[in-house]
């Protein structure tokens, strides 16, 4: 099923829900993510209920922490 | 605006920008009476704060509790090596008036929390959040809401760095991020890094929406979250909507009063590494 994550086409597999979808693309530490599904920023309890369909927009939105850097996270996927 | 006339050597130092249509006279005059908080004199602060004083926004405050450390030359550059163990606004006032003496710097030797921060922000037109913890930039987010001054947010990490411009009634940090992330998740500081250069293309990008904030020209970066990512040498503007459901600025509201979220300590027990 073809959709675009983070500006980029991507193939993912059909009736994952937002949980499914950052298991399948391996993202570590989704509880690092904020989730835009179409535009819409998704709360948490969406990651269960939200189901991802053909052409949809997403954007994984990483916390990034500032000037110092060093006490920003540890980001786990790519 | 009440504004002094430019004199001979404030035209002759602002002349490469007094001759960009945008800016003129009067823009430069803006700037000379207007007035910027550096939150945080680091990474992003750096280049922020040097760039601003080189432009000529006459009042810079600078907001630190921190003393200059080693670790910290790598990218703060507006700290020296004979810096070590001064603190960083001392560091950072005296950088800022050898590069621009028409500059009134304001030092803040705090570390910002509930109880100062309101005041703080509410002295200056826009806020460059440079701040290197998350409850900082909670923080931050929350008092400019509150106090209605326009800020930037950025954060940097590795080879990666994102930046957003949030004015009263655009798309504010906690519509994207709710709450700081939880405690696990921050990793010993020694397990992250950052390349310097990461701080001074991002804290430079805040300056640039702070100019152009300040003398109302060109499009923000507002509602809109511009990432960048250097290994890939790719820059993308992630479009963003007002939350309905922020705890701060939704519909329901849940934070109605500064408060201070948790300080999350990494594994090594350092506050803010």
């Amino acid at each position: 099923m073809k959709v675009t994550i983070n500006g980029k086409p991507d193939d993912i597999g059909e009736g994952l829900n937002v949980d499914g979808l950052l298991a399948e693309q391996e993202v570590k530490m989704p509880e690092m993510v904020s989730v835009e599904l179409n535009g819409d920023i998704l709360r948490r309890s969406q990651f269960h209920s939200a189901v991802i369909k053909e052409g949809d927009q997403i954007e994984f939105i990483y916390f990034m922490g500032g000037g110092s850097g060093l006490n920003a996270i540890n980001r786990a996927t790519d | 605006m009440d504004s002094m006339p430019l004199t001979e050597q404030q035209i002759e130092r602002y002349s490469r920008q007094i001759i960009l249509q945008q800016v003129g006279g009067e823009g430069q005059q803006r700037l000379l009476s207007s007035r910027v908080l550096i939150a945080g004199a680091g990474g992003l602060g750096s280049p922020a704060a040097m760039y601003l004083a080189a432009a000529g926004v006459g009042t810079i405050g600078i907001a630190d509790g921190d003393k200059v450390d080693r670790t910290n030359l790598q990218r703060q550059v507006i700290h020296f090596t004979r810096d070590v163990s001064r603190p960083k606004v001392d560091s950072a006032k005296e950088k800022i008036q050898a590069i621009n003496p028409g500059v009134n710097v304001i030092t803040h030797n705090v570390r910002l929390n509930a109880a100062n921060a309101g005041d703080i922000v509410s002295d200056y037109d826009f806020v460059i959040d440079g701040t290197d913890n998350f409850a900082a930039k909670f923080l931050i987010n929350d008092a400019c809401y509150f106090q209605k001054v326009p800020f930037s947010h950025a954060g940097i990490l590795r080879f990666e760095g994102q930046l957003m411009t949030v004015l009263p009634g655009t798309t504010c940090y906690r519509c994207v991020f709710r709450t700081p992330p939880p405690a696990g998740a921050v990793p010993s500081c020694s397990q992250a890094g950052v390349l310097g250069t990461l701080a001074a293309v991002i804290g430079s990008l805040q300056a640039t929406e702070a100019i152009k904030y300040l003398l109302g020209i060109g499009e923000l970066l507002t509602d809109t979250l511009l990432t960048y990512d250097a290994l890939a040498v790719n820059f993308r503007k992630v479009r963003l909507k007002r939350n309905p459901h922020c705890i701060l600025c939704g519909r329901q509201p849940q934070i109605t009063i500064l408060a201070d979220e948790p300080q999350k300590e990494c594994n090594s027990g350092c506050k803010t590494c």
